[in-house]
Formats: C-alpha cells, structure tokens, sequence
C-alpha cells in the first residue's frame, strides 16, 4: 500500500517539522499554534492506524481544551523573551545529549522488533474501537467510571471553593446598577453666582 | 440482574445522589438560614442508616456486582453504619465551631459526603480499580476541607503539606498495585489471592508489590515512619475539619488495610506480617513517648493517634478472624474516642479561637464540672484504663496477636501504653487540680453539648457492656 505510506510520511513528516518549530519559534503564540498543528498531525496518525478514539481524544481533549488554555495564558503572561533565550546555547549540549539517548532508546526498539508488519495488528476487525471501549466501560467497568467521575465533581467544587468566595474588598462592576443610574444621582447643579462688574 | 446489582449499592447510590442534592439545594439557602443544609445533611445519614440497616448482609454471606468490583457483606455494612454515626456526631460538633469562626459553608457538608461516599466505596471494594478510586475521592475531598479556611496562611501549608504527602502516598499504592496486577493479571481481589496461592513464593514482582502496598496503606494511616504529615495537618486544619479527618477516614483506611492485605494478599500474609509488625512498634513506640513532650493539644492528639494506629496494626498483623475483628472493634472505638476529644476543643474554643493549648484545659472542673466528668471518660478512655471501652480495644487486640505468637510486641504494647496513659492523665490533672485561666463560663447549643454527652457516657456505657459490640464486630468475619 504506497499510498498509505506516502500519507503516512507526509503526517509524520508535517508533525516533525511543527515540534521543531515550537522550539524554535521567537514568538511564543507562533509556538503554540505550531504545538496544534503537531497534535493535530499526530491525531492523523493514529486515524491511519485505526485507532479512531484515540485520535478524537486528542483534538478534543489536547487541541479544543489544553491549547486553548495554553493560549490564553501564553497570551495574558507579559513573558520576558530575551531572558529565556540566553539560557540556550548554555543548555544545548545537555539538550543534545538527551535527543541523542532518546533516538538512540527508539532506535534499539524498532531494531529489536525488525520492523516486521506485526508491529501493526489491527485490532479492530470486530468494529470501530471507540464502540469497544464504550461497550467496556459502561458494563464491566460501569462502577469504577461513575465513581472516577464524582472524583472529578469533588475537584470542580473543591477548585471553586477555594477559589470563588466573595471578597468584601475587591471592587467589581455592577451592570445592573450601571444602567438604573439616573442623572440626579450623578450631577449636582450648583447655581454660582455671576461675578459681578463692581468687584 | 442489573436491578438487583443496583440494590446492593443502594446506600452508595443514596449518599452519592444526595451529596450532589445538598450541593445544590445549599445554592438555594441564604447565609443565614444555613441550618436547612445542616438538618437536611443529617436526615440523609439517618435515612442511609436506615437503608444500611434493612439491606443488612446476614452473618458470613457475601455477594459481589458490577463484574466483581463491588462487595457486599456484613464486615462493610458495620463499617458504613458507623461511619454515617460518627459523620453525625462530626456534622453536630462542627457545626458549632464553624458558626463561630466564620466558616459555616454548605460545601463543609457536601465535600464531607463526599468523602463519606469515599469511605464507603473502599469498604465495599472488591477490586484495585474500585480500592483506589475511593480512596482518591476521600482524600480528593479531604484535602479541600483542611483548606476550607482559606485566608488562615496555616491552614493553606497544611492542605499543600497534606495534598503532597497524600500524593505521593497514592502514587505509591497504585505502583504497588500495578506490579501485582501485572504478576497476577487480575484486578479482582479474589482472583489476586487465587493466584497468589499457585504462584510459587519468593517471586520478586509480588514482593515488590507487596511492600509498596503496604507503604501507601502505612502513609494513609498515618504509621511511623509514614508519620510526618500527620500532626501538622491535625495542627494546621481548623479544629471542625481535624474532627473529620481524625475519625471518618480512618474507617475507610481499616477496610482498605482488610480489602487489600487480607482479602487480596491473604496467601502472602507472612510476608506482611512482618513488615506490619516493624511498623507497629515504631508507631507505639514515637507516637506515645513524643506526644508527652507536646503542649498543643491537636498535636498531642495527633501523636495520641500514631500510636492508636499502632494498635490497630497489631490487631491486623495477626492475620486471623479475631485479629481483623479486633482491628475493627479499636476503629471503630478510636473513632468515637477521637471525635469526642476534639469536640472538647470546640466547647472550650472561644469566639472562633481554637482552645488548642493544653493550659486551656486547666480548671475546667471548676467552670464546668459535667463536662470536665465528659473529658476525663474520653482521656481514661484513651489511656485504657479499665471498665472503660478503650481498655477492651487494647485487651482485645494484644489478645489476638498473643494467639498470633506476637509475644514480645504485646509486651511492647503494654508497656507504650503505660507511657501513654501519662499525657493523658496531665490533662485530667490540669482539669481537676489546676486553677483556671479564665472563669468565663462554659457555653455551648444544645444539641452540641446532648451529642458530647453521649459520647462521653458511650466510652462508660461500651466499657461496662463491651460484649455487644465485640461480638458484632467478631460477626463480621466469620
């Protein structure tokens, strides 16, 4: 299947030059919407490897969620560039280190494995596997997946809680009030006596 | 079948969707009209009590649902009945305290259910799967409450200290549980002890996970070496939350104990054994003869409770029937004990400011005598002094661990808790022969002061008619 390879190198090959872009990228903004695009790249991946589920989870979960927030906040942050960057060329020699032993870690993983075609099992044959995780997870696992989500309802109060209380001292704007205003309560006529020409 | 499965789970199923209805209906209740919450969080628990009660498992009858995650029987109905017992007794006494410091929050009351849904979901766990995610859901809730007072900068250091250190402790139970699932490929826990009695012994995976096991089950608990957190959270926490902490959760930290080293890895139990058995002694030992040395109360109680946790894991180590009920009927016991001895700081603390300083407690009789009588039955119950109920929890479990061959740690037990009674007695000194500080008179609502009452009669009444309730603790594991 040329095709299906082509495709394949074309997404890894799109993935690969996003992640060097989102270290190498002077703009931090530029570097978050590389990261989606790497993500993006990745979840089309798993597409041409079957594993539908997996893809739908991270562009929802990682692109619509995580990357939204990353945004927000690389956007909101006043980031000081010039000090990040000199820590690079210091840093570099250990940073190629690192890559080195990873592609050194991968490479022994595929070799041992001799890129035969079992690397690939399609486990899909008896349907999409997003119906197969849901088929477990609502019957054998029913009891573990409603109590894993009261765990998250705990978190989402026990966040506002400690977050959300209202502050006697903060200053907020009331919309409400803003809008009842009337123009007594905001200007005060003071009748000033004219000045007269004997003074 | 899935109708009766859901049956079984009826009492979780209740308190699960009542939490959520006292979350909400709280959003609906002005500040001071908070009382609704209160009396409709109590009505749940009797009305859970209530259902507990009708669905009782009979003697030696065990059911599992859910595909063998969830188990019912009678060891986990006792349990939960005592759990709703002792929120009850928490909700009333904190319920006083949070008034008067400004805390009285309706999400005091569902972040407690919660935890309460926790407990009871590891004492009806069958599975690791299950086990962890009851005890992720307690901690999850009961690291927000040490953080309820949020502008107390010691409250906030600790919740950080309780959230890491509790972190780590679960990180390291679900290694543990990884390795074992990975070297018997089940998650049930039967079908971990099934595989465990062909497995041959000295497998090193087993071990492994085996001693991570019972470091994460050691860090919950609170034993020595895993002890560190402790007393700072107890000190840290507004005294209504160290109420909660020190009684409602370490129910659910004795199944977890049961559910995974007796019923899961019942076959290795020699091997645990021995490492319960160093741990026992470190904790009788550090937690009894530090506490002496301490002038806070809630870090005197804190270190009080090590040591208690060193009973209760000698009772365990036995590793028979006997042994894990007398684990049960100490828990149980503690639980009324050490809810009732920070309901004491409550009545004493004043205007919001916890009575946690020994000196608080000087002349007490002169301004108070009843309850005075109340604390002394708590201390003597503590210390184990004869007739009252802690003395049978302490005889029952160094009992079970002479029948075990644990000779020379029923010895240590002895001994620690004579150094114990010390620090308990100074308080009843400092009642009853000191003059007091000040002589404002004791004040406290009616309901609070009837609850405290109770339980401090409960340590003379339990002690004089102890057979009951060891008896229905012994029911539970034959």
């Amino acid at each position: 299947m040329p095709i299906i390879e082509i495709i394949f190198y074309l997404f890894g090959g799109v993935l690969t030059l996003s992640a060097l872009s989102v270290i190498t990228s002077r703009n931090p903004v530029y570097s978050v919407l590389f990261l989606v695009l790497c993500f993006f790249s990745a979840a089309c991946i798993w597409l041409l490897l079957e594993a539908e589920f997996l893809a739908i989870t991270l562009v929802l979960v990682y692109v619509g969620a995580v990357m939204v927030l990353f945004l927000f906040v690389v956007m909101m942050l006043d980031i000081n560039l010039t000090k990040l960057k000199a820590g690079f060329a210091r840093y570099l020699p250990v940073g190629i280190l690192v890559a080195l032993a990873m592609a050194a870690q991968l490479f022994i993983l595929v070799w041992s494995r001799g890129l035969d075609s079992q690397v690939l099992v399609h486990a899909a044959d008896e349907g999409s596997n997003t119906r197969l995780l849901g088929e477990v997870l609502f019957t054998e696992y029913l009891y573990p997946f409603e109590i894993a989500g009261f765990i998250l309802l705990v978190a989402i109060v026990a966040a506002i809680m400690l977050t959300h209380r209202r502050r006697p001292q903060t200053k907020y704007q009331d919309p409400s009030q803003q809008v009842r205003i009337r123009r007594e309560d905001r200007v005060r006529l003071v009748r000033v006596e004219s000045e007269g020409e004997d003074s | 079948m899935i109708v009766s499965e859901l049956q079984l789970a009826l009492p979780e199923i209740f308190i699960a969707a009542m939490a959520c209805v006292v979350l909400i209906a709280d959003l609906f209740v002005s500040d001071e009209r908070r009382g609704l919450t209160h009396s409709l969080a109590l009505l749940v628990l009797a009305f859970a009590g209530i259902i507990t009660l009708r669905l009782m498992m009979p003697v030696g009858e065990t059911v599992t649902a859910f595909s063998e995650t969830f188990v019912r029987d009678r060891f986990g109905d006792i349990l939960k009945l005592f759990a709703y017992l002792v929120l009850i007794g928490v909700f009333v006494y904190a319920k006083h305290f949070l008034r008067m410091a400004g805390l009285y929050k309706g999400e005091f009351y569902s972040l407690s259910l919660f935890a309460l849904l926790g407990v009871m979901i590891m004492i009806s766990a069958s599975s690791l799967l299950t086990v962890y995610l009851g005890l992720e859901l307690l901690a999850l809730s009961s690291y927000a409450l040490v953080a309820l007072n949020r502008d107390s900068a010691r409250g906030a250091e600790a919740a950080m200290k309780y959230f890491i250190l509790g972190s780590l402790a679960s990180g390291i139970l679900l290694f543990g549980m990884s390795l074992i699932y990975g070297a018997t490929g089940s998650l049930a826990l039967s079908e971990i002890a099934g595989a465990l009695g062909q497995a041959a012994s000295g497998d090193a995976l087993l071990a492994f996970g085996l001693v991570f096991l019972v470091v994460g089950i050691a860090f919950k608990l609170g034993a020595v070496p895993f002890h560190m957190w402790l007393p700072d959270v107890y000190h840290g926490a507004p005294v209504a939350v160290t109420l909660l902490i020190a009684s409602l959760p370490k129910i659910g930290y004795l199944a977890l104990a049961i559910r995974l080293l007796a019923d899961g890895m019942g076959p290795m139990h020699e091997d645990w054994q021995a490492m319960l058995a160093v741990l026992a002694a470190l904790s009788l030992v550090l937690g009894n003869v530090v506490a002496i040395a301490q002038s806070n109360i809630k870090r005197m109680l804190a270190y009080s409770t090590i040591s208690h946790v060193g009973f209760i894991l000698l009772g365990l180590l036995a590793a028979s029937p006997a042994g894990y009920a007398a684990a049960t009927f100490y828990t149980l016991v503690y639980a009324l004990m050490s809810a009732g001895a920070f309901a004491m700081i409550i009545l004493l603390s004043a205007n919001g400011i916890e009575a946690e300083n020994l000196d608080d407690f000087k002349g007490l009789n002169a301004r108070s005598p009843w309850f005075a009588l109340m604390m002394l039955m708590l201390m003597f119950s503590l210390a184990g002094i004869p007739v009252f109920v802690g003395f049978f929890a302490k005889w029952q479990v160094i009992a079970a661990a002479i029948d075990a061959g644990f000779t020379g740690l029923a010895i240590l037990a002895v001994v620690t808790a004579v150094i114990g009674a010390f620090y308990y007695l100074r308080v009843v000194k400092l009642m009853y022969f000191d003059e007091p500080e000040n002589t404002t008179p004791v004040t406290a609502p009616f309901d609070f002061q009837t609850v405290l009452s109770i339980n401090g009669l409960a340590m003379l009444g339990l002690g004089l008619f102890s057979g009951g309730l060891i008896s229905l603790c012994i029911s539970a594991f034959s």
